[in-house]
């Protein structure tokens, strides 16, 4: 019969071992499982969530930023939104909670070896993709040319700000970054990402690009890549669903065909394309 | 229907089916009358049949009545699918406890259910129970849950001859007659019943009934009267509409029907392949322990879709065409048929009728 196995559906309990403040409404928490075995055996690739369980009120799906060699804590990016990320921004070290995953895809990083990396961001999601720049950065050497898109609401609202301006000194990277409202002394564009693409370099046929925001900025980033040339193979992007159980079985992920938590959350720009542009899916 | 498998069970024999699976350690679960609808549930022997009952059904409509007929499966299904039996409408997943130190300790609910013997599964409700096994089991996080409830049934189905004008089981090619999956099957003729085993634990419980092998004309009256139920007026406009459905996610019918849809989430209730649910926090008030509960959700509220700030499918519009481009659509994705078996229940228990073979020719057109 099938359907031996243990349930997918139980948390492991995890320590808070640093909640650190990055903006008024995002931090970053960092876990480590109180069982160590089950921390040495944990294993992710960037683009991959957890399930994270906040003690009597309930589970959220949140993406995994730290590196996957890094095997001291998991680090997850969190804005306060809702009941369960209020809770978790009072979280001090030391505090438990519940974790289950990692679920989902990864990004494509083997196919983006020897290749040029473009990632392009919108809104406030940047945190799906921060974890696969901080994993180039680790590894420069494998990857060609680096450039980063980064679009926000207002100026105010892009954090980890300093990191940003460190990868824009490196050689062989660029970073663009667009604010919809600027703030005084903002160095960078004013207006939406999607106006920078006019101003980038782009070997369309070696570009590996990862996009990860709201859909109408991939819809439109999508869009202006296959008009520079870029395959459809060569573009990534990371969709949000409602998820409340992470396996393919409550139904609340699904776009189109697609279960977002297990057919995603990194999709390939293919098996999306067809839904883009319809609002409501 | 191989005539030398199929064996007569006369009418006044029945009660030997029950005694035989009650013996076997199964709880009885059968058809009865309640609240004015057919249920399934706990049935001790076969007085407690529905004798003479047939059900009218029509869009928005359902009425049950009682004639002079002998016959006990003459009417066609309920508001009730079988979904309850292995897919709970609301259980209880894991417990989290949390003593006097930091410490959580999670504790996995184990499901330990008793052995059901489900009477009087029709094709549709059978059809239905094999989706349902695709999606809960057939993934790489197959349901514990789901699989001990599965495991612990003993189905015993109807070819259904009562199809009423609701029922459409013949174009989705899953009715009305029972194809496999079952342990036992019968046909119900005045005299008593035709019956075929469909698994080693159905041949073990026939040999225990009072049977002989059905006659030539048994066999010929009770295939004529499937091939009648066969002749069904309602039809989807095509087995698979998946590309139709997606090439007309603007169509104007979606906006027509949405004036008419009161988004009450009926239609998912009551059908057999929904799987939508929730994953609900239930602490206790000492918050000494917090249950994490399951139970069925619809596409048709606005909760479903909603993330952060934003309800992704914001109007009735937007989730019939989920509802409808799911099940007829992109199920062909997920599963490799359609999510429709034809049962009709959604037609007969919306509440304002809307049809969702109505609405699917309007929406495909003669193309599909």
């Amino acid at each position: 019969m099938r359907g031996e196995r243990v349930s997918a559906h139980l948390p492991m309990e995890a320590e808070v071992v640093e909640r650190v403040q990055e903006s008024p409404t995002i931090f970053t928490l960092r876990l480590r499982f109180t069982d160590p075995t089950q921390h040495a055996a944990y294993r992710f690739v960037p683009g991959q969530f957890n399930m994270l369980y906040l003690y009597g009120v309930g589970e959220i799906p949140i993406s995994i930023v730290s590196d996957p060699e890094d095997e001291t804590v998991i680090d997850h990016a969190i804005r306060v939104v809702g009941r369960v990320t209020r809770g978790f921004k009072e979280l001090k070290a030391g505090d438990r909670i519940g974790i289950r995953g990692p679920y989902g895809s990864g990004w494509p990083l083997r196919q983006a070896e020897r290749q040029d990396v473009l990632v392009v961001t919108g809104g406030l999601g940047c945190a799906p993709v921060v974890s696969v720049i901080n994993f180039i950065m680790r590894r420069r050497a494998r990857f060609g040319r680096l450039t980063i898109m980064q679009g926000v609401k207002h100026a105010d609202d892009l954090i980890w700000r300093a990191r940003y301006e460190a990868w824009a000194k490196l050689p062989n990277t660029t970073v663009l970054i667009a604010a919809d409202v600027g703030a005084p002394l903002w160095p960078w564009h004013i207006g939406r990402v999607t106006e920078l693409f006019d101003s980038i370099e782009l070997d369309p046929l070696r570009t590996v690009a990862m996009l990860c925001g709201p859909e109408v900025m991939m819809d439109i980033a999508a869009r202006q890549l296959t008009g520079r040339g870029v395959p459809e193979a060569g573009i990534w992007l990371s969709l949000e669903r409602s998820m409340h159980c992470a396996v393919g079985l409550c139904g609340h992920c699904q776009i189109g065909g697609q279960f977002v938590c297990k057919d995603g959350p990194i999709f390939h720009y293919g098996a999306i394309r067809p839904l883009f542009g319809t609002r409501g899916l | 229907m191989k005539g030398a498998d199929v064996l007569w069970l006369s009418r006044q024999d029945i009660g030997s089916l029950f005694a035989a699976l009650s013996s076997a350690g199964y709880r009885c679960i059968g058809p009865q009358v309640r609240d004015g609808t057919i249920v399934y549930d706990t049935l001790e022997n076969a007085d407690g049949l529905p004798r003479g009952v047939t059900s009218t059904q029509a869009p928005g409509e359902y009425r049950v009545t009682i004639g002079n007929s002998p016959r006990t499966f003459s009417w066609a299904n309920g508001p009730q699918a079988l979904k309850p039996f292995t897919f709970s409408p609301r259980e209880t997943l894991w417990r989290a406890e949390r003593g006097d130190d930091a410490a959580i300790r999670f504790i996995e609910t184990a499901t330990d259910p008793e052995l059901l013997a489900l009477i009087a599964v029709r094709a549709c409700d059978l059809a239905a129970l094999l989706l349902q096994d695709q999606h809960f089991l057939d993934g790489q996080y197959p349901d514990p849950h789901y699989a001990a409830r599965r495991r612990s049934l003993f189905v015993v189905a109807v070819h259904c001859s009562a199809p009423a004008a609701t029922c459409f089981c013949a174009s989705t090619g899953d009715g009305p007659r029972a194809q496999s999956d079952f342990d036992l099957a019968l046909s119900e003729l005045d005299e008593g019943f035709l019956v075929e085993a469909g698994s080693a634990r159905g041949v073990t419980v026939l040999k225990q009934l009072p049977t002989r092998p059905a006659s030539t004309a048994e066999r010929d009256l009770a295939a004529h009267e499937l091939k009648q139920a066969a002749a069904q007026q309602r039809r989807l406009p095509g087995k698979n509409l998946r590309d139709a459905l997606f090439a007309n996610l603007e169509h104007p019918r979606w906006e027509q029907v949405a004036g008419r849809c009161l988004a009450c989430g009926n239609c998912t209730a009551v059908c057999p392949s929904c799987f939508c649910h929730a994953e609900v926090e239930v602490p206790r008030l000492d918050a000494a322990a917090s249950e994490h509960v399951r139970e069925w959700d619809s596409c048709f509220t606005q909760l479903h879709s909603y993330i952060h700030g934003l309800t992704v499918r914001s109007d009735r519009r937007a989730r019939y065409r989920q509802w409808v481009t799911h099940k007829l659509g992109s199920w062909h994705d997920q599963y490799g048929r359609s999510g429709c078996v034809g049962c009709g229940r959604c037609i007969t228990w919306c509440p304002v009728g809307i049809d969702i073979t109505e609405e699917a020719a309007a929406i495909c057109g003669e193309s599909a």
